[in-house]
């Protein structure tokens, strides 16, 4: 297993989309392995995607566990993810490991039902939500060439909705 | 480290004042860092960090067009740049209720007591004349936990204070 380096922002690599994963044979095995261990050294990160490490195939993993008290599923390694629903929306901080010493306020999806492949191309089914939730549809965005930094919303237009939605 | 300057400006708020001023600082071949520009009431404020290559009186001097053109105040003041630093807030504190005297030098009070870091305050009046209500949000860095900091601000019993933590989601 190899650490990867991670592409950082402006990089154009990063706003590019991604391709379907149709060969799950031993290189994409290396590839899910490199992501896995070039999350597990990066501070603090949830999820990884592949367009990260410069490589343009929609894989991405994903692995809140860290964090105490929520719903989630574990590590996943999700092939080829769909959102095929997504019920209510919240604003929440987020950060990109591609787009360091910068957070800002993005509003995703509460919960999200999601179809992806495993590593091996079997398809599963997921209900998601909060953080898990967030975290996914931040990596999906990866794979379509988009950073949260396309998606920030105003910190004071969050604060005056709050008070009226 | 690379000094700077922080640059204010204040007046009546009017269209073109963003691209008046920073066309002449890029004409001029001033590069800039960080700003925060705002409607504040009927006044539009400009917080800009500006590199430091020209002498303060000739930055001045330089704006001097877009202040008489817009009737501006403007002050200049010299600082450290402490770009990529961030700090990370990891508690965001939200006030509402009508408004009335004392309700930020209060909740700040509370929270200053508790050795909470104010990052970012951003208040609002909204409402009627008749009705007003005022927000505030207060995002910092605080080393008391979130239970002491509830405690601090329970006495505020007329406006409603949210105390939660700021859980960025790295990713």
């Amino acid at each position: 297993m190899a650490v990867l380096p991670i592409l950082t922002y402006p990089d154009p690599r990063l706003q590019r989309v991604a391709e379907p994963v149709i060969d799950f044979g031993q290189n994409f095995q290396t590839l899910v392995d490199d992501l896995l261990a070039t999350l597990r050294v990066s501070a603090h990160g949830v999820g990884m995607a592949a367009t990260q490490v410069g490589v343009l195939q929609r894989l991405v993993i994903v692995d809140v566990s860290s964090k105490a008290n929520i719903k989630h599923h574990g590590l996943q390694v999700l092939v080829n993810p769909e959102i095929l629903d997504w019920q209510g929306f919240a604003s929440g901080r987020e950060g990109c490991l591609s787009v360091p010493d910068y957070i800002g306020t993005v509003i995703r999806a509460k919960k999200i039902q999601l179809k992806a492949q495993d590593r091996h191309g079997q398809w599963r089914e997921y209900a998601m939500e909060g953080y898990e939730a967030r975290a996914v549809q931040h990596e999906i965005d990866h794979l379509d060439g988009k950073l949260f930094l396309d998606r920030l919303v105003s910190k004071k237009r969050d604060l005056m909705l709050r008070q009226f939605i | 480290m690379k000094h700077w300057y922080m640059l204010t400006l204040v007046g009546k708020d009017q269209p073109n004042i963003v691209a008046h001023t920073t066309r002449l600082l890029y004409q001029a071949g001033c590069r800039l860092g960080e700003a925060n520009m705002n409607r504040l009431g009927g006044s539009f404020t400009v917080m800009l960090m500006v590199e430091k290559t020209l002498p303060k009186t000739a930055l001045k001097a330089l704006l001097q067009p877009v202040v008489e053109r817009f009737n501006l105040s403007l002050h200049v003041v010299v600082i450290e740049g402490d770009l990529h630093q961030h700090q990370i807030p990891n508690i965001c504190v939200r006030v509402h209720g009508a408004d009335r005297a004392g309700i930020v030098a209060q909740v700040t009070s509370a929270l200053a007591q508790k050795g909470f870091n104010i990052l970012e305050l951003c208040s609002d009046v909204g409402g009627s004349q008749e009705q007003p209500f005022y927000i505030l949000q207060i995002e910092g860095v605080a080393t008391a936990p979130l239970e002491e900091l509830q405690q601090a601000l329970a006495d505020l019993r007329d406006v409603q204070v949210e105390i939660s933590a700021i859980d960025a989601c790295i990713m």
